[in-house]
């Protein structure tokens, strides 16, 4: 196994664990899609990024929080449903990126390119992930009880504010993380797909985070692999081994 | 505030968004009273239970004892199906030891068997019995138990109105009960507060519950309600 090989599936291991267990708070709170817009507002991010060269990451994280801002803030004032407002986003991103995205490395903005990551890039991730990975193990129960009732959590004296600005923080990281191997157009999948499957497979809280997770790790394994011996972008395979393992799971659906 | 009393509240007024649902109640507990809230449907007595709880915004004056534990059970939670959760999960969300849950299940008429089940499989009477086993985790004094489904005979013997008599009993608690149901209050309750936005009466159900005030209550009135989820 080549080095980079090594790095790569490193990289996919952690982000896409990960994202697997932060999707499972985000489908029992009906926020699978919102990731969605916030990948989508990476892209002008990741095109300064690519333009100047530095990591992509880096040049998403102020988008994302920029987009979660301004959802946030909107929904306030407005008091349009969230997902609407995701949608306002999700084009302006992408509208915005396209004035000035390479178009040679536009394929690397929307799918990725995890086989291009180095020693650096991936000490930061692992560092980031295993952090983002306590978090969520340390907030994950209160978590479920606001996504159940937040009357119920706030009459257990949960701070629903702090929780929730929390969370939203965690989807920023894990969403500028997750670009760098799917790239800003498949993002949200890496977060949604697995929590889907894990729901289908599970009877009890612990399957279901503990299965995203592994799910999440399994298929950015299967989708490094099989793009190195077939040539064709990881990103987009790993998202597809994460489909097919949907269906499979919808057979086993308990 | 006086030794036996654990809740008072004075010209107590909510507004939600724009629109007065409760205006100017005044009423007291006392320690081992069971208080029933009746009212038609939209008569504000879920508000009156949240704002007791400390959930909404309000206006005048709400008063608990200090230091008192308050157990609530919500009148339902549609969301928690769309999550895996087993009872056990379930139950655990609020810091107990496994022999304080198995406690609290037995004492609610339900097998430890029911802890691996799902929450989205249960029976709405298992259901609304682990909403009674959620609240009485972390041995609370005092109950605000949103309008149990009526009607619902668990295992054919106990209703979930004996079992709230049987655990009243038991652990001593004072309950505040909402509901729309009638004769609920008379076989229930000592004290009864009718609500329709306006407070209707205040006192023993035998006394208040007159059929002027009933009428009151739930008569010329209704037909001007509008029915709002």
């Amino acid at each position: 196994m080549s080095s980079q090989l090594l790095l790569s599936l490193t990289v996919g291991i952690f982000i896409g664990g990960v994202a697997g267990y932060l999707g499972t708070l985000m489908l029992s709170r009906r926020m699978s899609l919102v990731a969605g817009p916030l990948g989508h507002l990476t892209l002008p991010g990741i095109a300064l990024a690519l333009i100047y060269g530095f990591d992509i990451s880096l040049g998403a994280f102020p988008f994302v929080i920029l987009g979660i801002v301004f959802i946030w803030l909107s929904e306030i004032r407005t008091k349009l449903p969230m997902e609407a407002l995701t949608a306002v986003i999700f084009a302006s991103g992408v509208a915005i990126a396209f004035l000035f995205l390479p178009i040679g490395q536009a394929e690397e903005a929307l799918v990725g390119n995890i086989l291009k990551v180095n020693l650096w890039d991936s000490t930061i991730s692992v560092v980031l992930t295993v952090l983002l990975f306590l978090i969520i193990t340390k907030i994950y129960p209160k978590m479920i009880l606001i996504n159940i009732s937040e009357d119920l959590a706030k009459s257990q004296g949960i701070a629903l504010k702090k929780y929730n600005l929390v969370y939203l923080l965690l989807i920023a990281v894990i969403v500028a993380l997750g670009v760098k191997i799917v790239g800003g157009l498949l993002t949200a999948a890496l977060a949604a797909i697995p929590a889907c499957s894990a729901r289908n497979l599970s009877q009890n809280m612990f399957q279901y985070a503990f299965g995203a997770t592994v799910i999440g790790i399994i298929s950015s394994s299967l989708g490094i692999f099989i793009s190195e011996f077939s040539g064709f972008p990881a990103g987009p395979l790993i998202i597809l081994a994460n489909a097919v393992i949907f269906l499979i799971s919808t057979i086993f659906k308990r | 505030m006086q030794d036996d009393l654990v809740l008072k509240v004075r010209a107590l007024s909510v507004e939600l968004e724009g629109e007065k649902v409760i205006n100017n109640l005044s009423f007291e507990v006392k320690k081992g009273d069971t208080l029933t809230i009746l009212g038609p449907n939209g008569a504000g007595k879920t508000v009156l239970l949240k704002t007791l709880l400390g959930l909404l915004p309000y206006k005048g004056e709400i008063e608990w004892k200090k230091n008192i534990r308050i157990g609530y059970v919500p009148q339902r939670l549609p969301f928690i199906k769309d999550i895996p959760l087993s009872v056990k999960d379930f139950l655990k969300l609020k810091k107990s030891s496994e022999k304080e849950i198995e406690e609290i299940l037995n004492s609610v008429g339900l097998k430890e068997a029911l802890l691996d089940k799902k929450m989205g499989d249960l029976s709405s009477g298992q259901f609304q019995r682990i909403l009674i086993a959620w609240s009485l985790i972390e041995n609370p004094l005092v109950l605000l138990f949103d309008e149990p489904t009526t009607g619902i005979d668990i295992e054919g013997e106990e209703t979930v109105y004996r079992l709230l008599a049987r655990l009243k009993r038991d652990r001593e608690l004072t309950i505040l009960l909402v509901t729309h149901d009638l004769s609920v209050v008379y076989t229930f309750s000592n004290y009864v507060v009718c609500l329709n936005k306006q407070p209707i009466c205040y006192g023993f159900p035998q006394e208040v519950l007159t059929p002027e005030n009933l009428k009151r209550l739930y008569g010329e009135e209704v037909k001007y309600y509008r029915h709002k989820h």
